[in-house]
């Protein structure tokens, strides 16, 4: 894969930059670039531009952007071919340390040392971060061989090592489900996926392709309850739960593996934005953003995982077009739309992103449902639009579609999300 | 390798009070080895401890706890103007929460002055209320004592070993002491020989610091007169969130085996409620329980209501070395030669620097001479922390050598040249580089920098990236692709 380095001449200012290589990045700086932005910088901390794509060699990819699908990599690889024909200068290997609320990007990298430069819009596609051991509180030993699922991940996949020969894993997101494939594909014994809830935080396909196809079981209403080992993982204990989650000890059971991965979620890694002091939506954890994906901070843009956490690359891409498009335009001298439409989550919605939208734009509207309905789902925006759908299930993001008409002849100001069965709603 | 040199001391042991008479010990004119079990010093009971620095109020003036207990609260004062590392005076109140316990606390007012402590005084409820408002209504008095303090036992630690290797001690780790030599039939008084699995040294004296295993280590010198047994501590670290609720270390009045529960505002900022009495048999049992937690958030909850346990962040548990009659067992034995320093059990941590000018007292009586040397280095040379450096140092810095301008750990800033350094002063595992750079003590908890610690530490140690581990023994990290398919080996 042509990497490119670092640009021959950092510029003292550029139009955009964006920060972090990853879907959202990339996505992010082709949009500006759509938009007429002359002079546009993407920034990665890593050494190879793609983010975490770049360790998913698993397909699934780019069946929305790309109708095919195709692998982590693969999708990079594409976003990057066309992120260098477009003249974009790419520096990696290089940390944001800072930004001002004027635009004033501290960075630091072996190439350039540490180097302020302005810009007129920036763009956050700094993703998210997986939770750890320290999030969940379990008893036990402190060994090693407990480690996130993403960094198990980056060993077999990056550098080819094995984390180890029999693994547990806890927690049924994608990358724990993806992992379990990826390990028993190596010969590694997966001796079981954990989730304390009573369904999987993954999407089904994964439940599908990565467990049942490889007979590895899924254990819902069980958790872990005690890490065992000295020096290195030696056994675990794990226990069913009852319906307030609380572990019934009295029925765990040990299990003897060296590894534990844990797949426990993701959180916006967003601790730029948190600086900058933008406000912050407490269920995604991520900055609360406009529908142009611009934060409470003029100027200062966000999208993807930073924002929310989302399940498919593509997602993330076509979002992180939005605020691209707009960082570009507003570099260049465009107005915002005037935005007076608030989106709130109501009947069981988490969140909505984005959390304010303009009237007279078409927007797509992410949420994530908190409970799930096996059954056909109204999901109903405000008085002006619903929709059908035949299942919603947390693991899975829901979008819709706003256009201008539907808000025809409307005049309110709030806009409520709501996710219900169909069956109980009356008209 | 063989029996070349005669050293003058073997400390065996390299926890807080090994390394800390090892440093003593560095400024005469001697030949001195620390032998640690372990891959990194310090890690034993002296890295897993609540990090306080006694006032010097609690134990009994009888006993070599009370006596060493204060000058070990001074004695910090002058390696921190010495070395440089965290130790802040934060002050510890220890409150009242009825009639008998209000006697607890004017007994041990008493016992303080007694003692020497300075600065004691008395506080009623408003002023108690004023300086911590998030205590329990229910406290009636308190006791303030002003000279307590919170350090990062690990962070002194190793300073305190650096300084020492720098003034020419060596400190050899992965050197467990499995023997020690019965001495030559015609010398009995002659030099001792001390075996570990790999080297054999021949030395005139012999500081057993071995913590929970100085029992063992005393047997192997035929002067077992004592037992360590082993009371275990559960520490639990809350969220940063909540820094600030209390500013200084709050205690419970005392139980006849333990100083209670307390609410600790460690060094680093963040609360830490803990740590539990256990008495327990296996004295590797570092593992935190659910009982523990219980207990410890049960009486931390009765000094500051607001705790609870859905704000823990990190857990550990360490084991303190208890000896019969509950007491420190510091001095000479029946073997010419062989001197302990063993059931250093709470205050150990306190008392370290005293316990070390003690024992230095001690060598000077069996026989030592101890000659001053000219070029003693009393200032240790700083490991470079580019996190808290001003932009205008990190810019030159940064400018000069491009490995501080290469990012490692994001949570807590750490840069290439930091970990590089880290591994030159001696952590040879991931906690080691750890616990010297922070790299890995930040939210993601080591999410990010992991790899990248692991590969530096495989490429400056010249060693295949599977053997690195992440504190020493069998803790492995990863595995090559073959060994999937190969027989697990026993024990891994
Ligand atoms: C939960 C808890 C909280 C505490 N809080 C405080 C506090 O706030 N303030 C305070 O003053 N004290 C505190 N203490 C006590 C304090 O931590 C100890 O007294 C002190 O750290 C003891 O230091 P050490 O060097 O004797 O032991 P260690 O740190 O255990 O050092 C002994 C070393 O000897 C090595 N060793 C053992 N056998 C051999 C061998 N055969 N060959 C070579 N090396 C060997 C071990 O690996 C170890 O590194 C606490 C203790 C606990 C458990």
């Amino acid at each position: 894969m042509p990497i490119t380095g670092h640009p021959r001449h950092l510029q003292d200012g550029y139009d955009v930059v964006v920060v972090g290589t990853g879907p959202a990045g990339m996505a992010a700086a082709l949009g500006a670039r759509d938009q007429g932005a002359d002079r546009i910088l993407l920034v990665d901390r890593d050494a190879d531009p793609g983010g975490i794509l770049l360790q998913c060699i698993h397909s699934g990819f780019g069946l929305h952007a790309f109708d095919e699908e195709i692998t982590g990599p693969e999708y990079a690889q594409r976003y990057l071919e066309q992120v260098l024909e477009h003249d974009i200068d790419v520096l990696t290997d290089a940390y944001v340390m800072d930004i001002s609320p004027e635009r004033r990007i501290k960075l630091m990298s072996p190439t350039v040392g540490i180097t302020g430069l302005d810009a007129r819009s920036v763009v956050l596609a700094t993703g998210a971060r997986e939770r750890t051991r320290g999030a969940i509180h379990i008893p036990g030993d402190r060994p090693s061989g407990v480690m996130t699922a993403g960094l198990a991940q980056r060993m077999v996949n990056l550098d080819g090592y094995l984390p180890g020969r029999r693994v547990a894993i806890l927690g049924s997101g994608d990358i724990g489900l993806i992992m379990a494939r990826r390990l028993a594909l190596e010969g590694v014994e997966v001796v079981g996926v954990f989730e304390l809830l009573p369904h999987p935080s993954g999407l089904m396909r994964n439940v599908v392709q990565c467990l049942d196809d490889f007979g590895i079981p899924l254990h819902l209403s069980t958790t872990v309850v005690g890490i065992h080992g000295r020096h290195r993982l030696e056994r675990v204990t794990v226990a069913p739960v009852d319906d307030d989650l609380e572990p019934l000890l009295a029925r765990s059971w040990d299990l003897d593996v060296d590894t534990l991965l844990l797949s426990i979620g993701l959180i916006p890694d967003a601790e730029l934005a948190r600086e900058l002091g933008v406000l912050f939506d407490p269920v995604t954890g991520g900055p609360v953003v406009s529908g142009i994906m611009e934060t409470s901070l003029p100027g200062v843009f966000a999208s993807g995982n930073v924002v929310h956490v989302n399940d498919l690359a593509d997602w993330v891409s076509r979002e992180s077009r939005v605020a691209g498009e707009w960082a570009g335009a507003l570099a260049s001298g465009a107005r915002r739309p005037a935005e007076d439409v608030r989106l709130i989550p109501g009947d069981n919605v988490a969140y909505v992103v984005p959390h304010t939208i303009s009237r007279d734009g078409t927007h797509t509207v992410s949420f994530r449902v908190r409970q799930p309905i096996y059954a056909p789902t109204l999901l109903r925006v405000g008085e002006v639009h619903q929709r059908k759908v035949r299942a919603v299930v947390p693991a899975e993001m829901v979008t819709l579609k706003l256009a201008p008409q539907m808000l025809e002849g409307w005049t309110g100001a709030v806009l409520r999300i709501d996710a219900v069965p169909a069956e109980a709603v009356v008209r | 390798m063989g029996p070349s040199r005669r050293h003058d001391v073997v400390v065996i042991g390299g926890g807080v009070v090994g390394i800390t008479l090892a440093r003593a010990l560095s400024r005469y004119q001697l030949d001195i080895v620390v032998l640690e079990r372990d891959a990194e010093v310090g890690f034993g009971v002296s890295k897993a401890n609540s990090g306080i620095i006694h006032s010097g109020i609690h134990a009994d003036p009888k006993t070599m706890k009370g006596q060493l207990e204060w000058p070990g609260n001074e004695g910090w004062l002058r390696l921190r103007d010495d070395l440089g590392f965290g130790f802040a005076q934060v002050g510890e109140l220890l409150v009242a929460l009825s009639d008998g316990e209000l006697r607890t606390v004017e007994h041990l007012h008493d016992q303080g002055e007694r003692k020497g402590v300075p600065g004691l005084q008395r506080w009623d409820v408003d002023r108690i209320r004023k300086h911590q408002p998030n205590l329990s209504r229910d406290i009636i008095a308190a006791l303030w004592a002003p000279t307590a303090g919170v350090i990062n036992p690990y962070e002194a630690v190793l300073l305190i070993a650096d300084n020492a290797a720098a003034n020419g001690v060596e400190i050899a780790t992965e050197q467990p002491v499995i023997a020690i030599d019965p001495p030559d039939p015609h010398e009995p008084d002659g030099p001792l020989t001390v075996r570990t699995p790999t080297r054999t040294l021949v030395t005139r004296y012999v500081v057993n610091a071995a913590g929970l295993r100085a029992d063992e280590v005393a047997r192997m010198a035929g002067v077992g007169t004592f037992t360590i047994t082993g009371r275990k501590g559960e520490e639990y670290l809350l969220d940063k969130r909540l820094a600030g609720l209390v500013t200084s270390v709050i205690f419970p009045c005392p139980t006849p085996t333990s100083k209670g529960t307390l609410v600790i505002p460690t060094f680093d900022g963040t609360i830490m409620v803990g740590p539990t009495a256990e008495a327990t048999d296996d004295k590797d049992d570092t593992a935190t329980t659910p009982e523990g937690a219980q207990a410890v958030f049960a009486a931390a909850r009765r000094l500051v209501p607001v705790i609870s346990q859905r704000d823990v962040i990190a857990e550990f548990a360490g084991v303190r070395a208890v000896a019969e009659g509950d007491d420190f067992i510091l001095g000479p034995t029946a073997r010419r030669g062989f001197i302990n320093a063993a059931g250093i059990q709470s205050p150990g941590l306190t008392a370290a620097p005293a316990i070390a000018d003690h024992l230095v007292e001690v060598l000077r009586d069996e026989g030592l001479e101890l000659r001053e040397r000219s070029d003693w280095r009393r200032r240790a040379e700083h490991p470079v922390r580019f996190s808290v450096l001003s932009t205008q140092e990190q810019e030159e810095l940064a400018a000069q050598q491009p490995d501080f301008a290469k990012l490692v750990c994001r949570c807590e800033l750490v840069t290439k040249a930091e970990v590089l350094d880290a591994i030159d002063r001696g952590a040879r595992t991931l906690d080691g580089v750890k616990f010297r750079t922070r790299a890995g003590m930040g939210r993601c908890q080591g999410g990010f920098c992991t790899w990248g610690c692991l590969e530096l530490l495989a490429e400056r140690r010249g060693i295949p990236i599977t053997e690195v581990t992440k504190r020493g023994g069998a803790s492995w990290i990863l595995r090559d692709r073959e060994d999937a398919h190969a027989a697990p080996t026993p024990g891994s």
